[in-house]
C-alpha cells in the first residue's frame, strides 16, 4: 500500500517537474549565450497559458490528429511511472522492463507521427518521415546498449539493475563506459536536442518534432510539449538510474527518500547544465549526416557488447 | 575468477585497452585527415596510459621506459611529423575511402569477433590478469590493416600501418609484460625511421605520379600516354 502511494506520488512529481528541468536548460542556454533568457519557470506559464486557450482544429482533422496528443502524453506518463526515479522497489517498476519502456516510446512516437501526416500539410509529413527515419536508426542502438548492461546486471528490469549496481563495491566496467556514450548520442537523438533537432528553432524547413506538432493549438499542444518536457526527463532519470545510481532511496523511510530526491535533483542539475553546454557548443547536424551519428551510437553499444563478451567474461 | 573480484587497476587496464579498440574504430571512420591524425595521437596516448598502470600493477618498471618511448614517439613525435607533412604538401582536403563506412564499420565488427575466436585458445596458456586483452590487442592490428586496405590516400595508409604497431605493442605488453628491452628499442627505432622515410617516400610519389592516391600506381606511365 505504502509503494503504491510513493508512485502516485514519483508520478506526480515527475510530472510537476519535467517543465521545470526544460525551463532550466533554456534559461542555463540563454544565460551561456549571453541572452536575457526567460526565467526556468517559464514554461510553466506557456503550459497554462496553452490549456486556457481554445482549440483549433484543421477542417481535414480525422479523430486520430484528436486523440493521437492523449495517447503520446498518457503513454509518456506510463513509462515514466517504471523508471525509478528516487527510490526502488517500487511496484510500478513491475509494469514493464527496459524492452517495453523502448515500446512504450515507439508507440508514442507511432501516433505522434500518424496525428504529423494526418492533417496533410507538407510540413507535417516531412517532419514525421524524419522522426521515422531518425528512430528506426536509434532504436537498434538503444536495444544494444540495453541488452549489453542487462548481460551484466543479468536483468532488463529497471529496478533491479539499479539495486544490483547499488549493492556491488564500486566497479569499472568496460561495457558500462562504451554504452553509457551510445545511450548518451541516442538519448540526444530520441529527445531531439541540438545535433540532430533544434528544439527552439521557427524555421520549418529544418523541424523534425516541431514539425510534426505545427498544426496543434490549445491543449492539445500543451499535452505534446508536456510530453516533450517529460520524455527529457525521463530519459534523464534513465541515464541517471543506470550510470550514477547512488543516492536513489531503497527503502521507503524518510530519510533514505529524502536523500533520494536530493540526489536526483543534483544528478537532473548537473544534466541540464551539460546538456545545456553541450547545445551551445555544437551546431545542429546536417539531416543526412544524422545515420552516420546513430551508426557511431550503434557501434559504441556493439563495442560495449563485445568488450563484455571479451574482457568481462572469464 | 570473475570480472568483479579484479582489482580496481586492473579492471581500469581493461577499460583503457576496450578504449583503445574504440580509437581504432574512429580511426576507421575518420574523414578529415588532420583529426585522423589527433586520432591516432589519442590511441599512442592510451597506449602510454595503459603500459604505465600495466607498469605498476606489475611491478616491472622497465616497462616505464617503453612507455615513455610510447609517450615521445607515437603521442609526439610521428603526429607532429604528419601533421607537417600535410601542410606542406597541402593535402587538408577529406579522405577518400574505397567502399561505404557502414560497409567498413561491420567488417572491423566482424573482425573483433574473429579475433576473440583466434585468440580464445592463447588466452587458456596465461594466467596473467590482462589475458583477455590479447583479443583485444590482435583486434587492433586487423584493424589496422583493413584501414590499409580501405583507404585511397598514402598519409591514411601511414596512419594504419602506425596502428598496427600500436597494436603489435599492445599485445607484447598484455601478454608477457613486454619484449626485451633490445627488442622494444629497435622497434621503437624501426618505427622512426619508417616515419621519416614516408615522409620522403611521400614527396617521391607525389613528384612521380601529382598525386598521394595510391590507385594511380595501378596504371602505366607509358600506356596512358
Amino acid at each position: 500500500m505504502n509503494g503504491w502511494i510513493l508512485a502516485i506520488v514519483q508520478t506526480s512529481l515527475l510530472l510537476l517537474c519535467a517543465p521545470l528541468l526544460t525551463g532550466w536548460v533554456k534559461w542555463i542556454k540563454c544565460k551561456l549565450q549571453s541572452r536575457q533568457g526567460a526565467p526556468p519557470w517559464q514554461p510553466y506559464r506557456d503550459l497554462f497559458k496553452l490549456f486556457k486557450k481554445e482549440v483549433v482544429l484543421a477542417e481535414s482533422a480525422s479523430p486520430i490528429f484528436r486523440v493521437a496528443p492523449y495517447i503520446v502524453f498518457g503513454v509518456t506518463v506510463l513509462a515514466g511511472s517504471v523508471v525509478p526515479m528516487f527510490a526502488i522497489g517500487l511496484p510500478t517498476a513491475a509494469i514493464a522492463d527496459v524492452i517495453v519502456l523502448v515500446g512504450f516510446f515507439a508507440l508514442g512516437r507511432f501516433f505522434l507521427a500518424l496525428a504529423g501526416m494526418d492533417v496533410g500539410t507538407a510540413f507535417g509529413g516531412m517532419g514525421s518521415s524524419r522522426e521515422m527515419t531518425i528512430s528506426s536508426l536509434a532504436e537498434p542502438a538503444m536495444l544494444m546498449g540495453v541488452f549489453t548492461m542487462a548481460m551484466t546486471v543479468h536483468s532488463t528490469n529497471l529496478a533491479s539493475m539499479t539495486r544490483y549496481l547499488l549493492e556491488q563495491p564500486l566497479q569499472l566496467y568496460p561495457s558500462f563506459v562504451f554504452s553509457a556514450m551510445g545511450l548518451l548520442l541516442v538519448a540526444v537523438a530520441e529527445t531531439g536536442r541540438i545535433p540532430i533537432d533544434n528544439p527552439a528553432t521557427h524555421l520549418e524547413l529544418t523541424m523534425v518534432h516541431e514539425a510534426m506538432i505545427l498544426e496543434y493549438t490549445g491543449r492539445h499542444l500543451a499535452l505534446m510539449e508536456w510530453g516533450a518536457m517529460l520524455k527529457l526527463m525521463i530519459y534523464g532519470m534513465l541515464l541517471g538510474d543506470i550510470f550514477f545510481p547512488w543516492g536513489i532511496a531503497d527503502s521507503f523511510a524518510p530519510l533514505p527518500l529524502l536523500i533520494g530526491f536530493l540526489s536526483l535533483f543534483l544528478k537532473l542539475f548537473l544534466l541540464g547544465l551539460s546538456l545545456a553546454i553541450m547545445e551551445t557548443g555544437l551546431a545542429k547536424m546536417r539531416f543526412f549526416r544524422v545515420p552516420q551519428y546513430l551508426g557511431l551510437a550503434f557501434i559504441l553499444c556493439l563495442l560495449g557488447m563485445l568488450s563484455h563478451v571479451i574482457l568481462e567474461i572469464n | 575468477m570473475s570480472y568483479a573480484q579484479l582489482s580496481l587497476m586492473e579492471q581500469l587496464i581493461l577499460t583503457l585497452s576496450a578504449m583503445i579498440l574504440l580509437t581504432s574504430f574512429l580511426l576507421l571512420a575518420q574523414s578529415r585527415i588532420i583529426s585522423l591524425i589527433n586520432t591516432f595521437a589519442s590511441q599512442g596516448f592510451l597506449l602510454f596510459l595503459g603500459t604505465c598502470l600495466i607498469a605498476q600493477s606489475s611491478g616491472r618498471y622497465h616497462l616505464y621506459i617503453s612507455a615513455g618511448m610510447t609517450l615521445a614517439l607515437k603521442v609526439f613525435f610521428v603526429p607532429w611529423l604528419l601533421r607537417r607533412l600535410v601542410r606542406r604538401l597541402d593535402i587538408r582536403r577529406d579522405v577518400e575511402n574505397v567502399g561505404g563506412p557502414s560497409m567498413i564499420m561491420i567488417a572491423g565488427g566482424a573482425l573483433v569477433l574473429f579475433s576473440y575466436y583466434v585468440a580464445l585458445p592463447i588466452r587458456e596458456l596465461s594466467d596473467l590478469a590482462t589475458r583477455n586483452t590479447i583479443a583485444i590487442s590482435l583486434a587492433v592490428i586487423l584493424l589496422g590493416m583493413l584501414m590499409m586496405i580501405t583507404r585511397r590516400k598514402a598519409v591514411a595508409q601511414v596512419v594504419g600501418f602506425m596502428s598496427m604497431e600500436n597494436g603489435l605493442f599492445f599485445a607484447a605488453v598484455v601478454s608477457t609484460y613486454g619484449m626485451p628491452m633490445v627488442v622494444e628499442l629497435g622497434i621503437a627505432f624501426d618505427v622512426l625511421v619508417a616515419a621519416v622515410l614516408f615522409g620522403i617516400f611521400f614527396f617521391q610519389i607525389r613528384a612521380g605520379i601529382g598525386s598521394l592516391d595510391v590507385d594511380h600506381l595501378n596504371r602505366l606511365h607509358e600506356v596512358d600516354r
